[in-house]
């Protein structure tokens, strides 16, 4: 790094501007990933705590999806189901009782293991709570129904809404105000025994016109989610791609310029890998310092949002994007490192610079 | 010593090889200057780039210090080059971010030789005070005239005290008076460090400075006879 220091130290403007790229970049994927989990996180977190082993529809989407007494106990009576229940979900808007707040528009869920253990009540996740501003004991109304308060601790939603609990017989009382008498469950979870046969599982999903996923593979049947998060997910890797070709092409210009300095070195008896740790540790640093500084101000612009935008401040929003993004900007420069490879120390003699 | 024996070196041409260098024999000794003299395209060059290892001829042997350079592999001939080897060039061939001092330290830090670390800062100091630049020696190349650039080339090639010294035309850029002032430089410095050099020239003028002198034409190497007056 003697040299690569010196360089950096010596062509300061240049190297100030690719750390400041690097940063802006780093700045525009931290942003982006933690508004993608954000708004993930909104439309997935109340499936994702049901945490079952599959998620049995009977449509492609939750949206869609009614079971009938005759699926559900198709499921329940093969042999690879250990468990099964029944959850049922739909959205209609949820009233305080008391004060002056509005409505919510919420997700219901019925008969999850975060429904109230009894009927009459409704447990609130922490957002619905906060908009109703209600509190523990407080009265709610939905469908004309009157319901206590529970609050869950957690912030859950479904779809961009966010989420009450209430038991599976409120929730077929709600079915039914709405009109359809008809509904059992909007799906089934289900644990499998140790020994469950997956073809047997296949061939009842198929007889039974129903689809059976794991809970991370059902999130894409959330209509909503399925929509945002390709795009978004798009949005990002393109943004990894043109962080590696910006690193990579300045590298590359920068290395090309130094062809004549590498092949003094070289005839000078400096040894290719010498050169090599030289222009990769110099790629390294710049790497290092714009994104970490993107990531720095990522997490400090996440936090300031957060409570105000569907953002998430987390690992896989931070160090992962960083450390993607230091391997594929060292893939980027790796490009340039065939002009110091290649530099023919030969040149050196005779040349003018 | 430098020892050059039955060089042969060709290059493609076309469909044949052009003959660059023709079976040229010279010796060198420690202490001592030759200098190398001949038109353009006439080999010289060809014979420089063989001598300081950056080629390996068709044909011959290359001896450094005793060592048989041309059975050696890429990785062996930088070493070699590193560590027995100062290449003076035509321009100074100086890298701009590295200040004077630097220029003289960079191999030994790529190298990655921390243990003798003070050992060559003092090196580089000592040279740079030889060749007249200690006041100078944290300016930077474009701080810098021509002929003190110069002096840094020669200071850089002497560091690690190489046994041989490969000069190629020094003064080309350089007046008159700096010619003179650099060729003698360099031959003080052959004298005092004991190394052996090859040094190319056009300038006639500066041959009765060297211990011997040789002519190339067309590729094949011939003794000149040492002028009226040439030092020894």
């Amino acid at each position: 790094m003697f040299l690569a220091r010196r360089d950096m130290v010596f062509a300061r403007g240049r190297f100030t501007l690719i750390t400041a790229v690097v940063l802006l970049i780093t700045l525009l994927i931290g942003l982006l990933s933690g508004l993608t989990g954000g708004l993930a996180q909104q439309n997935i977190s109340a499936i994702q705590s049901l945490e079952r082993d599959r998620i049995v529809l009977a449509a492609e989407t939750y949206d869609e999806s009614q079971l009938t007494q005759e699926q559900l106990d198709a499921w329940r009576d093969a042999p690879s189901v250990a468990g099964a229940r029944e959850v049922g979900i739909l959205r209609f808007q949820i009233d305080p009782t008391d004060g002056d707040a509005a409505g919510v528009s919420a997700a219901i869920l019925g008969g999850t293991e975060d429904s109230p253990p009894r009927d009459g009540h409704v447990r609130l996740s922490a957002g619905a709570a906060e908009d109703l501003d209600v509190a523990d004991g407080d009265s709610v109304t939905v469908l004309g129904m009157d319901l206590t308060a529970d609050l869950l601790d957690e912030d859950r939603w479904y779809a961009h809404t966010p989420v009450a609990y209430v038991t599976g017989d409120d929730w077929q009382e709600m079915e039914t105000r709405l009109g359809r008498d008809n509904s059992v469950a909007t799906a089934l979870a289900v644990d499998l025994t140790d020994n469950a046969d997956a073809e047997e599982l296949e061939q009842l999903a198929t007889q039974t016109s129903t689809t059976a996923n794991g809970t991370v593979d059902s999130l894409l049947a959330i209509s909503s989610f399925r929509s945002e998060i390709g795009s978004l997910l798009l949005m990002v890797g393109m943004l990894f791609g043109i962080s590696a070709l910006v690193v990579g092409a300045f590298f590359t210009v920068w290395t090309m310029q130094r062809t004549g300095d590498v092949a003094v070195l070289k005839a000078l008896g400096a040894s290719t890998p010498s050169l090599l740790k030289d222009a990769l540790g110099q790629s390294l640093a710049v790497l290092i310092a714009g994104v970490g500084g993107g990531i720095l101000l990522t997490t400090g612009l996440g936090l300031a949002i957060a409570g105000v935008l569907p953002f998430v401040v987390s690992w896989y929003t931070t160090a992962l994007p960083a450390a993607l993004l230091i391997l594929l900007g060292l893939a980027g420069a790796a490009f340039a490192l065939r002009t110091v490879t290649k530099a023919d120390a030969l040149t050196a003699l005779g040349s003018a610079r | 010593m430098l020892s050059l024996t039955d060089i042969t070196l060709t290059f493609p041409d076309g469909d044949g090889r052009i003959t660059a260098v023709d079976d040229a024999t010279l010796e060198v000794a420690a202490g001592s200057v030759a200098g190398l003299t001949g038109p353009s395209g006439s080999g010289k060059s060809s014979l420089l780039a063989v001598a300081s290892t950056l080629v390996k001829p068709d044909s011959g042997t290359v001896s450094i210090a005793g060592v048989d350079a041309t059975r050696m592999n890429q990785k062996k001939s930088a070493r070699l080059r590193r560590e027995q080897i100062g290449i003076i060039f035509q321009q100074s061939n100086l890298l701009p971010s590295l200040t004077a001092r630097e220029q003289l330290l960079v191999m030994g830090e790529m190298d990655g030789k921390r243990a003798n670390r003070a050992a060559r800062q003092r090196e580089a100091d000592d040279l740079l005070d030889v060749v007249g630049l200690s006041a100078h020696r944290d300016a930077r190349p474009a701080a810098l005239s021509g002929g003190q650039r110069q002096r840094v080339n020669i200071a850089r090639a002497l560091m690690g005290s190489p046994s041989v010294l490969i000069v190629d035309e020094p003064t080309s850029a350089l007046d008159r008076a700096r010619s003179e002032e650099i060729i003698g430089l360099i031959v003080d410095l052959t004298r005092e460090l004991g190394t052996a050099t090859l040094l190319v020239t056009h300038d006639l003028e500066l041959m009765p400075r060297f211990d011997t002198t040789h002519r190339m034409v067309d590729g094949q190497l011939s003794l000149l006879p040492a002028p009226v007056g040439a030092s020894a």
